[in-house]
């Protein structure tokens, strides 16, 4: 067992802007002048109003102002255990030396080289925490949280012969609308911006005089107005320091008049059911209509909020809900080659003010179609009809689908061969069908309408060519294979939560983002569910709390200037309370033109991250072996670009790495190995091409889920090293590898994928901790299937059911519990996931870094 | 000077090759007004995707009238640039309209850079084949006399 000294402090810094008079709130219909996009600001200036105020994620109540986030001050409460250690006591278990945290030091333990061969177990047992970018201690203090905003390289190297000698890809991750609890947000009536690349101004800016700054994305040198220093807690001009946009790099500002294109939209929402037989069969409607009637009021928004509901099976129908009326009345419409839009103006109604006859609606839609045997279903011309209706206004766009649409525009045919899947030289049909989706959702993306998908499927529903809808409007994608009330409990569960969360959440409207950098650097691809407008313009119709994104870079001039380059990314968009805001994030890394220090600074998540993307687009542009193979490749490259640094005396027998890419192989292995790669033929084409989706659309610790799940023993749970969260002490047991080695066979073991928790049993655990856990006897009387762990009151039970709980708090998709015994059908659920394990003929991590040795010698 | 077929021919290549100058110039144009964010990825694929198909039959209907004119010579410097737009067409993204551009696959500066250069290269071959099918055709007008 770990005996790790827990490091719990208080935050290093304070993110609490100034408490001061809050901004007037700009709801209401107010009609503003039109001005185009961030046009320079006009008007003379007025004393600054300054309200810095803590807000809570999202300006709504709701579970998620409950869930706790690592904050950016928060330091995590354990220590990073120190480099050498690994090298000395290659032992999984072990204590961390004290000391490395928070030292310059541990830049040179990065680039000590390692022997992977000799030292296999190079996980640590506690999360894997990102480098820290060798900055002066001031400017170390305002970095971003690497949650929000990372590179993958966080010493940058100063030209792109240095970025290609390293053999590494230089991108940046990004996940701009995570729930914070911590926000700084700012009324002011100028914001202070770059005349010539209009880069707001942020901590890492240079104060010239009192008077200017300079830029420290182009080097211009900017005026400051006079109200920047003023005060207005103190009521004098003092150092522009003080103000709340130099003192973090996370901001939020209410953005005035001229940052709007048009008045800010009202919050609307239109859910499309699917109610044909396969859909109806399956029961998502009761769920889902039990769970819209339960958070109605949550939604985010305010009084103008407006809601409609569109049902279709082979024809569609629309729901009048005006006011007035005494119930809600439907109308049909069967001509799906022409849509046209029955009363307008009545489908999409004010949510407070029809509430009664939504709500009446809600109640009756799931009896309504209950013996529905229609199975054509109408997806496209639905599609058609939202976009007619939703023009004006735009919004978001839920759609529930079952099966393949067959009838009308936009049908598609069922393109799984069943009996081809042995083949393994190519996966074909991973690609969109037809490009109708595609030109849907960019129509939809012009109208600032984004569609999300739900898709319930016992068979084939060809996600490739649907997803293209929400890929490029900034919706999500939402798959449950197999759903049933009755025979799938657990995805009904995941579906339950993850629609709660989904309607709850935080949303932005009309929304754009632009990332800018350095002089001398450039986006070059960009990776997420957004349209690119620009070369550095993404249009979001709506932006929510989990989307995240990721951006390759090519350094186009050295980076001789400065020895800092910054990356900022500014997000506009209308908030549901119909505030235009802008939120800005800024990172600043150093610039080196040494190769070690370039490796010393490697993030190995952030660059498995951005590799399983590119791996993911060269997949759909080649083969899905050419990707495997790129991936291998770089590996290989990296390490065999890291032996040309070493003097010759370093460089030995073995497989050398740096200690900072020490876990690179042991990522890649569980890449290839992952469900969107896998050349396996039990892995489904629906499945695999949602795992690619979301590789590209979760921010980066959900695809490192994804990638490699954690594992941790749980049958000797203890208090030692245990955190205190919300009165209640949660465990931390250590992180195991992902091997059978570790596995004891009287160990009961929780393995975390991200989307589901996995309880695996062995047979010989103790009795005593299967009574505890599970009130039972013995091994064989632990039913299955299970889902949730009884609630004993015992200190047994309560630890385990904590810790479970605090993992499933911290994500917002839903991760049910499945309990898996060792001689249950299920177990191969569990030991597919044991990637350092030889499996179906692919290679087990040592042969893996045999091979590498192999490659990287020649 | 007998005024053959073959100088037909040229005569017309060469009107056909100027005509496929002004559409390289215009997508070299278009491509530099999408680096600069001066349009929109979605109206500049509109106004290119028309005019892709129009090329490729151009082009490949005066290479036919050489063949049939027996000027082999000239057909073998065309084939090449028929193979590879041939090759072009048959991998591009999934469309219902005839046309290579994506507009979600554009901005990407590989995608972008890559086009560019396929402008340019484009533009400097009609060029070339222009002036060469003003020497040849007053060539064959002049050996057809003797």
């Amino acid at each position: 067992m770990a005996n790790l000294t827990s490091m719990s402090g208080p935050p290093t810094q304070d993110m609490q802007g100034r408490g001061g008079v809050g901004g007037g709130g700009l709801t209401g219909k107010r009609a503003y002048p039109q001005y185009p996009n961030q046009t320079p600001m006009s008007g003379p200036p007025l004393p600054g109003q300054m309200a810095g105020q803590p807000q809570p994620a999202g300006s709504q109540p709701g579970p998620t102002a409950g869930v706790p986030n690592d904050t950016y001050g928060q330091q995590r409460p354990q220590q990073i255990p120190n480099a050498q250690s690994y090298a000395q006591s290659p032992n999984q278990y072990e204590n961390s030396l004290s000391g490395g945290m928070g030292k310059l030091n541990i830049q040179q333990g990065d680039t000590r080289p390692l022997n992977l061969l000799q030292n296999r177990h190079v996980l640590p047992s506690t999360p894997v925490e990102p480098p820290k970018p060798n900055l002066s201690p001031e400017y170390r203090k305002l970095v971003c949280n690497p949650d929000i905003f990372r590179t993958t390289l966080t010493s940058i190297p100063q030209t792109q012969q240095l970025l290609n000698k390293s053999k590494l890809p230089l991108g940046i991750l990004i996940h701009p609308f995570k729930d914070l609890t911590h926000l700084p947000v700012i009324q002011s009536s100028v914001i202070v911006r770059c005349r010539s690349c209009r880069t707001y101004i942020n901590p890492f800016v240079q104060f010239v005089d009192h008077r200017r700054w300079k830029c420290n994305l182009c080097y211009r040198i900017n005026d400051l107005p006079d109200e920047f220093n003023f005060d207005p807690v103190t009521r004098t001009y003092g150092e522009p320091q003080r103000r709340p946009e130099i003192k973090s790099s996370t901001i939020e500002f209410i953005a005035p008049s001229e940052y709007m294109l048009r008045p800010p939209q009202p919050a609307t929402y239109l859910f499309m059911f699917d109610v044909c037989f396969n859909a109806v069969e399956s029961g998502y409607l009761s769920v889902a209509c039990q769970v819209l009637l339960e958070e109605l009021d949550k939604l985010p928004g305010d009084a103008r909020t407006m809601i409609g509901f569109v049902t279709f099976d082979s024809t569609l129908h629309f729901y009048n809900l005006q006011e007035g009326l005494s119930r809600p009345s439907m109308m049909v419409v069967s001509d799906i080659d022409d849509i046209f839009l029955p009363c307008p103006n009545d489908l999409l109604v004010n949510l407070q003010e029809s509430k009664e006859l939504i709500q009446e609606l809600l109640t009756q839609l799931p009896s309504m179609f209950s013996g529905n045997k229609e199975t054509q279903s109408a997806l496209g011309p639905a599609l058609q009809s939202a976009l007619k209706l939703m023009s004006p206004i735009g919004g978001r766009v839920t759609v529930f689908q079952s099966s393949l649409p067959s009838h009308g525009p936009g049908t598609l045919k069922s393109r799984e061969d069943m009996s081809q899947r042995t083949n393994s030289k190519d996966i074909p049909n991973l690609g969109p069908a037809t490009d109708f989706y595609k030109k849907m959702s960019l129509d939809c993306s012009a109208q600032q309408i984004s569609v999300d998908l739900f898709l319930f499927a016992n068979n084939y529903i060809d996600i490739a060519s649907l997803s293209c809808v929400s890929k490029f409007s900034g919706g999500c994608v939402n798959y449950y294979p197999a759903f049933h009330t009755v025979r799938t409990p657990a995805e009904v569960e995941r579906f339950e939560n993850d629609f709660r969360r989904y309607l709850t959440r935080k949303i932005g409207f009309e929304a754009v983002m632009r990332i800018r950098c350095t002089k001398g650097l450039s986006i070059h691809t960009f990776h997420g569910n957004f349209f690119v407008r620009s070369t550095d313009l993404l249009s979001l119709p709506n932006i929510n709390p989990d989307a995240g994104f990721a951006m390759q870079m090519s350094i186009e001039d050295s980076l001789n200037d400065s020895p800092l380059a910054c990356f900022q990314a500014a997000l506009l968009y209308t908030s549901s309370k119909g505030e235009r805001r802008i939120r800005v994030h800024t990172l600043c890394l150093p610039v080196t033109n040494q190769l070690s220090e370039v490796y010393a600074g490697a993030d190995t998540q952030g660059i498995v991250s951005l590799l399983s993307r590119m791996a993911v687009d060269r997949t759909l542009t080649a083969t899905i072996v050419d990707a495997r193979d790129a991936l291998v490749n770089v590996c290989i490259d990296s390490l065999s670009a890291f032996k040309t640094t070493l003097s010759s005396g370093q460089a030995g027998v073995g497989l050398i790495g740096p200690n900072s890419l020490r876990l690179l192989p042991l990522y890649t292995l569980a890449m290839l190995k992952c469900t969107a790669f896998k050349l396996s033929s039990s892995v489904r084409l629906d499945e695999r091409v949602f795992a690619m989706d979301m590789l590209k659309y979760h921010p980066m610790i959900y695809t490192m889920l994804m990638i490699h799940p954690t594992l941790y023993p749980v049958h000797e749970l203890s208090d030692e090293g245990a955190i205190s969260h919300d009165d209640q002490t949660i465990p931390q047991p250590p992180i195991l590898s992902l091997s059978s080695e570790h596995l004891f066979k009287n160990g009961a073991y929780l393995m975390d994928r991200g989307d589901a928790l996995y309880l695996y049993i062995n047979r010989e655990v103790s009795p005593n901790f299967i009574q505890s856990v599970f009130d039972v006897p013995d091994f064989q009387s632990i039913g299955e299937p299970m889902h949730e762990l009884p609630e004993l009151d015992n200190a047994v039970s309560d630890r385990l059911r904590n810790f479970i709980q605090y993992l499933e708090e911290k994500r917002p998709f839903h991760a049910p519990l499945h309990v898996i015994r060792e001689d249950s059908r299920m177990r191969i659920l569990f030991l597919r996931h044991l990637v350092e394990d030889r499996s179906e003929s692919v290679m087990s991590y040592y042969e893996f870094l045999q091979h590498l040795q192999k490659e990287v010698g020649k | 000077m007998a005024f053959t077929f073959a100088a037909f021919c040229y005569l017309l290549a060469m009107i056909l090759s100027a005509v496929l100058i002004f559409f390289a110039i215009y997508h070299i144009i278009a491509f530099d007004e999408l680096k600069t964010d001066y349009k929109n990825p979605i109206d500049q694929c509109n106004s290119l995707n028309p005019l892709v198909l129009p090329e490729y039959i151009i082009h490949i209907f005066f290479t036919v009238l050489f063949l049939f004119a027996g000027q082999i010579g000239t057909v073998a410097l065309n084939v090449p640039l028929i193979a590879y737009n041939v090759y072009r067409y048959v991998n591009r993204p999934v469309m219902s309209q005839p046309g290579l551009y994506d507009p979600t696959t554009i901005m990407n500066a590989d995608v972008l850079s890559r086009c560019m250069r396929e402008g340019w290269i484009k533009l400097a071959f009609f060029l070339l084949s222009f002036f060469y099918y003003l020497y040849s055709m007053i060539y064959v007008l002049v050996s057809s006399t003797s």
